[in-house]
């Protein structure tokens, strides 16, 4: 049948610059643009683009510009264009709508409410680039007081540490399995990972073998598809985590479709080329808490209690009891992932519709994790949209110990965000798994560009810490006081925890 | 107000004789004595001494003759602060701050020194006979021929010459068992001047270098410690014969690439 | 309960600041002295308060009853001392009980202050040791009227504080009457300007005593430590986290002064890495394990207990402490000319490093522990 849904984007080429070189024909995965031999001259077809701008950053005249197609609906505030097209391609299909990337709809982030103290007078501020700024973050659960002995005035520790990650910046890259992001992106996370001193999570895809020499910086994902979950694998990485949910799609599993399961990944995941690789939405060994505390348990046994294990969970409305659930189930840290988390594929109804934001749940969970007495036996990692250096170090305000980020870490190394993931046709060479495309990610260039981000934001931290006041993170950990609120009711200002801008 | 009624307002704690006045501060309020101080300098007194001195704060900061200032006892903080020009010698120890934001003169101490001595100087001199603490020298600065120098006898804490924009900082380790300074963060964030010290530097800042000295840095550094010895009754030859090591910023733009643009 | 928080602070701030002076001085052989020099020491640095706040803590100054609780009380209406009197006989054998002999001298508006040498009662204490029953009849004292408030609750020593220099408010309870062993003292420079006798320093507990020169910008996050192990933050001034701190780390949990001062004022990274690989594994496991508790921002104490007065500075020592000795006595000080008119000459001047305490501690044979 004939589809009814009208382009979102128009290709415009300036005809003065265009000097048909043919980079666009080149780098387009969508097949937009064509170069007509006959009449030499330079063809779109704007129904195809999806305005990921490859074309527009790569045309080395800047010929290119991708427009917001005019043609729209008729202005309204309930029948949005959104929702319009949404209902033709399910008419036109029969199916559920896939998206990718984050929920990219307005009123849903409070970071940007929520604004950062700085020291006068009072208190001086602490000059980062030439007095000590310490960023250092363990993670892992921590014990209620410390046993010491002094042995000749020197202190000697007898209480036994549960084991623990060392993190030089309260940032780690978040989980993106192998299959909805390429090997190069893996490649680049790993090694900029341990470059600098932090962890990168393989996500669910398990943990391709030339990656295994990044173990002492690699975080396991252990998923309700159990992909690639084997001794070696789980001893492979300095910490394992049970992923139960994903912000991007709370309640269901993780979608790899199967334009996007090539050869390697068929080997990896263990599954046949070309099948969709879905995830069963529960682990189907975890039905209830004490199944979880099990399966805590057996993964700890399988490591030798060498490394701490994680539960990761989407955040959802009763986050709190179910992080205190978790972290009397016996695990290091609970990982929360709010609604504008990330994924390469995910239904847009989901996505969009189901889960909390991170800011809110973060609070609930860090606040009820503390009136129990239990704060310290689990570190608390927050992740979901995390955009900037300031929503890292409010989050960590809020009680958080680590932030993970996973689209910020793509748009580093190139991403914009156009949400196509699904398709497997990223033309920037992240979301996909098509050799052609792959390449287009140097993993050289990748981790130093993600060595970038991290080192900008670290400073950018190191500053706002300053700012306050303050050389040490702990002491910006949980610290509320340094956050103030504006535009937020009186309801969210006590979820948060913080008092609004002027009082 | 002419000496004669200075001198009857004070109630015996001043008095005059050969050009020389001697004021007795015990339990004097520094407002009063800083007052007086000014006073003296309008009538044109050059030589002042302050015997029992506790705590006053900011003496010698507002004066503007050419005045030589005795202090006997534990001056104040702020000692000398944008002071320009006098020329002070203090019998006992001195607080934070001596010599902040100082633009020219002179401050001798026969004992040790607290936090911050020479913060942000533009010129002039201070030698310490004893040790210093934290933040000593920290954001000194030099134009042309206004090149400040401070010499401290001992050793100093932590952040020493922090921030070093100009200036001459010596460090002479007097009296140290072990040749090892304890100070960390040493000349961080350093960015001209040059810092002078006899012994090893645990820790320095990033931006900051170790050399040897050459002719023109034995040229600057030992009038310094002469002239430091002079004050002291003690034996320049045989402290510059101590290895002494120069430390000396890298970069004169060391955050250059810190920022994105 | 009610909430003094809008007594001591009528603007709702979210900790009132206080700038200010401290002073102490003990004689490590025991020997008691008056207030006088301690008092003359304090009003040497009279630029660094403003007048609105001065107190003292001395040990040793009730040798008479000695091994009972010295509560001093302070009412802001006679219903409340009723009241508190009341609960004061069901929960304690009164030993002896008075009016605090005063005297005219330049404070605002005092209060009653009433003081108290009890024993808990035996028969209510049904296993709780006498510290921790102690420390919740305090906490019901403190929040239940609104207007009592107990200064002091320890043996053998006392906190006398209030709205003045502290000169004033030495002068006031007629401190040069008294003998100790032990005096710190505080001048106050709040930038709050209700006139609460409260809200001056010392801030006590049981007979931890504490005064503070300096901001803690990590109070947000030591309140929230502290309440998880049942302490409440009531007093809205910072300090009050230090005190608790002391009573969770050194009474209950029983660790040595050297483990709190590098809990509360850790070594940097940097210094970790440099030490031996034992002592990095301790100092890395206590920063792990109470990084709420590190006190970040610029700060001097004097903390006081019975036999032991220490003094430590914030670890980058963004304020200042002077230590010094001169025989049997130790000194330590905002600022050296305060110890220098108590006693011009001296033995030993030392200022500490960031984070390193000093401690005096009655006669035990190394009596002063510091570095240098």
């Amino acid at each position: 049948m004939k589809s009814y849904v009208i382009p979102e984007y128009i290709i415009e080429r300036d005809p003065n610059r265009c000097i048909r070189c043919k980079v666009c024909v080149n780098q387009c995965s969508y097949e937009t643009h064509c170069y007509d031999e006959e009449d030499d001259c330079m063809t779109s077809k704007s129904e195809n683009c999806v305005n990921c701008q490859r074309c527009a950053t790569f045309c080395p005249t800047n010929a290119i510009t991708i427009k917001k197609n005019p043609n729209v609906y008729r202005n309204n505030a309930n029948w949005t264009q959104e929702a319009l097209i949404g209902i033709k391609k399910q008419a036109e299909t029969g199916g559920v709508v896939l998206t990718g990337m984050g929920c990219d709809k307005p009123e849903l982030t409070y970071w940007d409410r929520l604004l950062i103290n700085a020291s006068q007078v009072t208190n001086p501020s602490i000059d980062p680039l030439r007095e000590p700024m310490e960023l250092r973050t363990y993670i892992g659960s921590k014990p209620e007081k410390l046993d010491l002995d002094f042995n000749n005035g020197d202190m000697e520790l007898k209480t036994k540490l549960s084991p623990q990650l060392t993190l030089e910046t309260p940032i780690m890259f978040s989980a993106m399995s192998y299959g909805s992001v390429s090997l190069n992106v893996h490649k680049s996370l790993a090694r900029a990972a341990s470059e600098y001193g932090t962890y990168y999570n393989t996500g669910e895809g398990g943990l391709e073998k030339s990656l295994y020499k990044y173990s002492d910086h690699v975080i396991v994902q252990v998923a309700s598809g159990r992909f690639g979950v084997h001794s070696e694998y789980l001893n492979a990485g300095a910490a394992v985590e049970i992923k139960i949910g994903q912000g991007a799609k709370p309640g269901i599993g993780g979608h790899l479709p199967g334009e996007k399961v090539s050869a390697e990944i068929s080997k990896t995941r263990m599954i046949p080329m070309g099948t969709d690789a879905l995830s069963p939405a529960p682990q189907h060994d975890i039905y209830s808490i004490e199944d979880l505390r099990q399966l805590i348990f057996a993964l700890k046994e399988a490591v030798d209690y060498t490394k701490p294990v994680f539960v990761k969970i989407a955040a959802v409305h009763n986050a709190a009891a179910i992080a205190s659930g978790i972290v009397r189930a016996g695990a290091d840290a609970v990982v929360l992932d709010g609604i504008r988390g990330g994924t390469g594929a995910a239904p847009r109804i989901t996505r969009d519709n189901v889960g909390i934001p991170i800011e809110l749940a973060l609070a609930a969970v860090d606040q009820r994790l503390r009136e129990e007495g239990i704060r310290n036996k689990a570190s608390v990692i927050a992740a979901g949209g995390i955009k900037s250096s300031g929503d890292v170090l409010k989050a960590i305000a809020l009680g958080a110990d680590a932030c993970y980020i996973g689209t910020a870490a793509l748009v580093a190394l190139g991403c914009t965000v156009c949400q196509k993931c699904y398709t497997g046709k990223c033309p920037w060479g992240i979301a996909t798994t098509d050799l052609w495309l792959t390449k287009r990610i140097n993993p050289d260039i990748g981790a130093q560009r993600l060595k970038g981000l991290l080192r900008g934001w670290s400073l950018e931290i190191m500053e706002m810490m300053g700012g306050m006041g303050i050389n040490a993170i702990e002491s910006v950990r949980g610290n509320r006081l340094v956050l103030r609120g504006v535009g937020l009711t009186d309801t969210e200002l006590k979820v948060l925890g913080v008092r609004a801008a002027g009082e | 107000m002419a000496l004669e009624e200075l001198i009857k307002e004070s109630a015996g704690s001043l008095t005059i004789k050969n050009k020389v006045a001697k004021i007795d501060a015990t339990g004097m309020y520094y407002r009063d004595l800083n007052t007086l101080l000014r006073q003296l300098d309008k009538n044109g007194i050059e030589n002042i001494q302050v015997h029992n001195v506790c705590g006053q704060r900011y003496l010698g900061t507002d004066l503007k003759g050419n005045i030589k200032l005795d202090l006997y006892g534990t001056p104040g903080n702020d000692l000398g602060s944008f002071m320009k020009g006098v020329d002070i010698t203090v019998h006992g120890n001195v607080q934070d701050a001596c010599g902040n934001t100082m633009d020219n003169g002179k401050i001798v101490v026969h004992g040790r020194a607290g936090d911050l001595a020479g913060n942000s100087m533009r010129g002039g001199k201070i030698f310490i006979r004893d040790g210093a603490g934290y933040r000593v020298g920290i954001h000194m600065k030099e134009y042309m021929e206004k090149r400040p120098s401070i010499v401290i006898g001992g050793t100093a804490q932590d952040f020493l010459g922090e921030y070093m924009a100009g200036g001459v900082l010596a460090v002479l380790g007097i009296g140290m068992k072990q040749k090892v300074h304890d100070a960390r963060f040493v000349g961080t964030g350093m960015h001209g001047g040059v810092i002078y010290i006899q012994g090893e530097v645990r820790h320095m800042g990033e931006e900051v270098a170790v050399r040897e000295l050459d002719t023109d840095d034995y040229n600057i550094l030992k009038p310094l410690v002469e002239e430091f010895c002079s004050y002291y009754d003690m034996d320049a030859t045989k402290i510059m014969d101590g290895k002494f090591n120069k430390l000396i910023p890298v970069s004169s733009r060391p955050y250059g690439n810190l920022y994105a643009y | 309960m009610k909430n003094l928080s809008k007594v001591n602070n009528p603007h709702g701030d979210e900790k009132v600041f206080d700038a200010c002076s401290i002073f102490g001085m003990m004689n490590l052989k025991g020997q008691r002295f008056s207030a006088k020099d301690p008092m003359r020491a304090i009003a040497n640095m009279h630029d660094r308060g403003n007048g609105l706040g001065g107190g003292f803590s001395a040990y040793g100054i009730y040798p008479d009853y000695k091994d009972d609780y010295a509560f001093q009380i302070m009412y802001l209406s006679t219903d409340a001392k009723l009241e508190t009197d009341r609960l004061l006989n069901e929960v304690f054998d009164i030993i002896n009980d008075e009016e605090m002999p005063t005297q005219e001298a330049k404070v605002t508006d005092p209060p009653l202050m009433w003081r108290y040498f009890v024993q808990p009662k035996a028969a209510k204490l049904q296993g709780m040791s006498p510290d921790d029953y102690v420390m919740k009849i305090v906490t019901r004292i403190n929040s239940e009227t609104g207007k009592a408030f107990v200064f002091s609750s320890g043996k053998n020593m006392g906190v006398f504080k209030g709205v003045g220099f502290p000169e004033d408010v030495g002068e006031y309870f007629c401190l040069e009457d008294y003998k100790g062993y032990l005096w710190t003292v505080h001048g106050r420079f709040p930038t709050n300007t209700q006139g609460w006798w409260g809200g001056a320093h010392p801030f006590s507990m049981l007979d931890w005593t504490v005064v503070h020169n300096g901001e803690i910008s990590s109070y947000g996050i030591n309140k929230r430590y502290l309440e998880m192990f049942g302490y409440k933050c009531t007093m809205q001034t910072d300090t009050e986290v230090l005190a608790y701190a002391f009573d969770l780390l050194m009474r209950r949990q029983k660790l040595p002064i050297k483990a709190v001062t590098k809990i509360l004022a850790p070594p940097l990274w940097s210094e970790i890495k440099t030490m031996k690989p034992q002592t990095q594994q301790a100092m890395s496991a206590l920063r792990q394990t109470y990084g709420g508790l590190l006190m970040n921002g610029p700060f001097t104490i004097i903390v006081a207990h019975e036999g032991e007065m220490i003094g430590l500075t914030d670890r980058i020592k963004l304020r200042p402490l002077t230590a010094a000795t001169k025989g049997d006595v130790l000194f330590l000080s905002s600022e050296e000319a305060a110890i220098r008119l108590i006693s011009p000459e001296l033995d030993t001047v030392w200022s500490p490093r960031g984070g390193e305490p000093v401690i005096g501690r009655l006669q035990t044979k190394k009596t002063v522990e510091a570095i240098a």
